[in-house]
């Protein structure tokens, strides 16, 4: 109520749009690390593998289990090594590649194909609306770890087809939420009178109903992603996921359960790596909600978080 | 020294918020006695209900905090209080009705069971509670109070929760009766019911009502003195008649001037020739609610219609079925002699540009993430005919200019801007369609009076500058009287009345249109007293 009141204030002089963003994610010091602790994983993922492919699968029977913090065996060994003597360092660093593929392809093509479906079951009146309800509640109410066992039994294990498994399963939630949200924001006002404009069916959903429920979208897309990540260490646990020696942090965490007691490490460097990618997303995702929001963008511009 | 029932003495609330300190009142100062009726009159924003919600213990703190002041009930300090104390006041010896009562009612006990409640929480046994609750629903004109009482909220009218809501507040008979904006929801005819009752009520009673108001017509009806509050200050205080003839304070001045209805009415027009838009026997249902029973209406190029009525009247469907937002079941909605109704869709496409709609809520009318900029503009990226690109930007600063705001603002979004600003924005953005039509639903009564009557002059000089037509859908007669050429009144789904303006008004020929016109609120008290007498005389002569 009050913020609607300044009127007298200019908007800022326009630089670059870049600057702009760069500036306000700087307002926000958790978001700001967040970003570039992501970036630094992304890197990972991208360069990772073809720098410490070969140090990631080098066995070193001295060194099974070695305790971390120690330059013993070298700078590879720094966070210790696992069960057959691999270093944990080079193997959380290759195995970000895979993980977040998995993830990322999983978490966008639910996020897409689900938020599409769902703004069709929500705009519509007709019939394909109550089939892609139906649908959504198919997927539901079959148990998705079942679902993997027999997508994975007939088909070979592989990334694309783990890919395949979480991203239908995960649909539903997409779906449900997008079909909400379109249907209370399609009676909006603003909606009536792009009507009266007389505005495209396409337009009215890309332009105005999309940016609205944009946030929210995102919002549970990151929260996803920290789910997705593990549901497919679970799958890979089973073996119908990743196999061996191809490496997931998920696939780390299940691998290091039993050495628990006596070496914690080995579950613990790839699960800290899963914690803080999530908590980065999450962060970041929230910088983005308030980034994107016009009527709350000031509490960036204005510098610092004064009021969370 | 108790020389009032209930003081306010130098009353100021800040409210710490992201965008800095905002002092919502400043040393306020007023009283009230028993028996009598104070309103605070004031504009949104003006911090009229602050006070109140102190009195009530209702400010969140924080972000809110009483920087100064002292409120005594009965000589007795409340902000000195401890909780518990204040808990055993609210309810009991200070009661509130709001503007919502369905928002604060609970929607899931039945209704019985909350006024009782009102009664039980401060000490009253569970059986005389429910005896007594039953003797408000009949005191406050509920009718066959014993099924009423195990009915839930969403079973009753507005104006009927509003009597449940007045009901729920008098249950323990309490001293002082706040009344936040108690009609403001509510249509005029049962305005009118609901303040002659709370009149009644408290010559029964006789407890102090304090009254939040933005209508100068319901201080006019009810209030013995009047507190004209602006940007948390007082500007003036006293009696409501004398502040009314002789307002001492600018603001009051253009507060009173402000009030619709007053204006000269126009001439009636030369209705022959081709009509620009008619519509014919219109009928919309909603399962068995017949919303529309065969509705006609014509308007002339040029000619502002007026459709008055109350909710439920059927006006606002008929508006929507004009401009194809609703389809109707059957009728015509003849523009230039092609049917609305059955035209293509390519064709119906290049005839939105005539046909353009001003909404009540510019709040939400307007997409909150787009700028002015492209909210403006969108006309022409839907109709890319209207204008080629490069114009844009200056036809944007050029119909800002032409709505009464500054080119520069383009680049803003809507919640920097205050409410009749946005209604401006949302006319700019009608005109950016170059339209012969503009239907206005509700398109000023969402807006304070100041603002409203400067929104209504920009409508009527846009009318005069671009021959413009427009459909203005109202409840609010003053506003109609000033505006309007020709008036629909409607009720039920059906036309009671059709005439022009000056026919409407001084010679009603339909019971019901006369019902509307005494029962709207004239801003001046001896006007609404002499009124409020014949309705007396009235009820007196009627066989009891």
């Amino acid at each position: 109520m009050t913020d609607a009141r300044i009127l007298t204030e200019e908007t800022p002089k326009r630089s670059g749009a870049f600057s702009r963003w760069l500036s306000m994610l700087w307002a926000d010091k958790f978001a700001f690390f967040a970003a570039i602790f992501l970036l630094i994983v992304l890197l990972c993922a991208i360069l990772g593998p073809y720098f410490l492919g070969d140090a990631a699968n080098k066995m070193n029977l001295r060194g099974r289990n070695a305790a971390p913090f120690h330059l013993r065996h070298g700078i590879m060994y720094v966070l210790g090594a696992d069960a057959l003597g691999r270093p944990l360092l080079a193997r959380v660093i290759v195995a970000a590649q895979n993980t977040i593929l998995v993830a990322a392809a999983a978490v966008c093509a639910s996020a897409l194909l689900g938020s599409a479906l769902g703004l069709v079951a929500g705009y519509s009146r007709r019939s394909a609306a109550q089939w892609i309800m139906r649908l959504g509640d198919v997927i539901m109410s079959f148990p998705s770890l079942l679902l993997a066992v027999i997508v994975l039994y007939m088909l070979e294990p592989s990334v694309a087809n783990i890919v395949l498994v979480l991203a239908i399963t995960r649909i539903p939630i997409y779906l449900r939420t997008s079909r909400a949200e379109t249907l209370e924001i399609r009676e909006r006002m603003f909606v009536q009178a792009a009507k009266v404009m007389g505005a495209s069916n396409t337009r009215i959903i890309f332009r105005h109903i999309l940016p609205v429920m944009l946030p929210t979208l995102v919002t549970i897309a990151t929260l996803d992603f920290a789910f997705v990540m593990l549901a497919e260490s679970s799958l890979s646990f089973l073996g119908l996921g990743i196999q061996a020696p191809e490496i997931t942090w998920g696939l780390m965490v299940s691998q290091g359960r039993p050495y628990l007691t006596n070496a914690w490490w080995l579950s613990f460097w790839p699960g800290l790596a899963i914690i803080l990618t999530t908590l980065s997303l999450n962060l970041l995702s929230n910088w983005m909600r308030i980034a994107l929001d016009p009527t709350q963008r000031w509490r960036l511009e204005m510098g610092g978080r004064k009021n969370g | 020294m108790a020389d009032h029932l209930l003081e306010v003495k130098d009353l100021s609330v800040e409210f710490h918020t992201a965008a800095g300190t905002v002092k919502a009142v400043q040393n306020v100062s007023w009283h009230l006695d028993r028996g009598e009726t104070l309103a605070i009159l004031g504009e949104s924003g003006s911090g009229k209900s602050v006070s109140a919600s102190a009195v009530m213990n209702l400010i969140d703190m924080p972000p809110g905090k009483i920087t100064s002041g002292t409120i005594l009930l009965d000589g007795r300090d409340m902000l000195k209080m401890t909780p518990e104390e204040r808990r055993a006041i609210n309810g009991a010896k200070i009661a509130m009705i709001f503007q919502d009562p369905l928002a604060h009612l609970n929607p899931v006990y039945q209704v019985g069971w909350q006024i009782a409640e009102m009664m039980t929480t401060h000490g009253e046994s569970a059986e005389n509670a429910k005896s007594r609750a039953r003797d408000l629903l009949k005191r406050v004109g509920i009718p066959d109070p014993d099924a009423a009482m195990r009915k839930y909220p969403f079973q009753f009218s507005g104006g009927q929760r509003q009597r449940l809501m007045i009901a729920m507040a008098l249950a323990c008979k309490p001293d002082i009766l706040i009344a936040d904006e108690p009609t403001t929801a509510l249509d005029v005819t049962i305005q009118a019911q609901v303040l002659a009752l709370l009149d009644e009520l408290q010559q029964e009673t006789g407890m102090g009502m304090l009254l939040i108001t933005h209508d100068l017509g319901v201080v006019a009806e009810i209030a013995d003195r009047v507190v004209v509050m602006n940007a948390g200050n007082i500007v003036e205080t006293g009696d409501a008649a004398e502040v009314y003839r002789n307002p001492k304070h600018a603001y009051t001045r253009k507060l009173i001037d402000a009030a619709p209805g007053k204006g000269e009415m126009p001439d009636e027009r030369d209705r022959s020739g081709a009509p620009l838009l008619r519509a014919v026997g219109l009928e919309k249902n909603y399962g068995a609610f017949q919303a529309l029973k065969g509705v006609d209406l014509t308007i002339m190029p040029g000619e502002t219609v007026a459709v008055v009525g109350e909710s439920g009247s059927g006006k606002s469907t008929l508006a929507r079925a004009i401009l194809r937002l609703d389809d109707p079941d059957s009728g015509k909605v003849l523009y230039n002699d092609r049917d609305l109704l059955t035209i293509s869709d390519k064709e119906l496409f290049g005839l939105r540009r005539d046909l353009q709609m001003v909404f009540q809520d510019p709040t939400q009318s307007l997409n909150p993430r787009m700028t002015v900029f492209q909210l403006i503009s969108e006309a022409w990226v839907i109709h890319p005919s209207i204008l080629p690109k490069p114009q844009w930007k200056e036809r944007v600063a050029e119909l800002l200019v032409k709505v009464g705001l500054r080119p520069e603002m383009a680049s803003r979004y809507p919640h920097q801007f205050s409410g009749g600003q946005r209604q401006r924005i949302a006319i700019a953005r009608a005109l950016a369609m170059e339209p012969k039509l503009i239907v206005c639903d509700e398109a000023v009564s969402a807006l304070d009076v100041s603002i409203q009557a400067q929104v209504i002059e920009l409508l009527d000089g846009l009318r005069r500058e671009f021959g413009l037509s427009y459909l203005f859908i109202a409840h609010d007669l003053p506003v109609v009287r000033d505006f309007a050429d020709r008036v629909i009144v409607m009720r039920a789904g059906e036309i009671v009345e059709e005439g022009p303006v000056r026919q409407i008004f001084e010679a009603p020929r339909q019971p019901y249109t006369q019902a509307l016109l005494a029962a709207s609120l004239d801003p001046d008290p001896v006007v609404q007293a002499a009124r409020r007498d014949a309705r007396q005389q009235q009820k007196g002569l009627m066989p009891a």
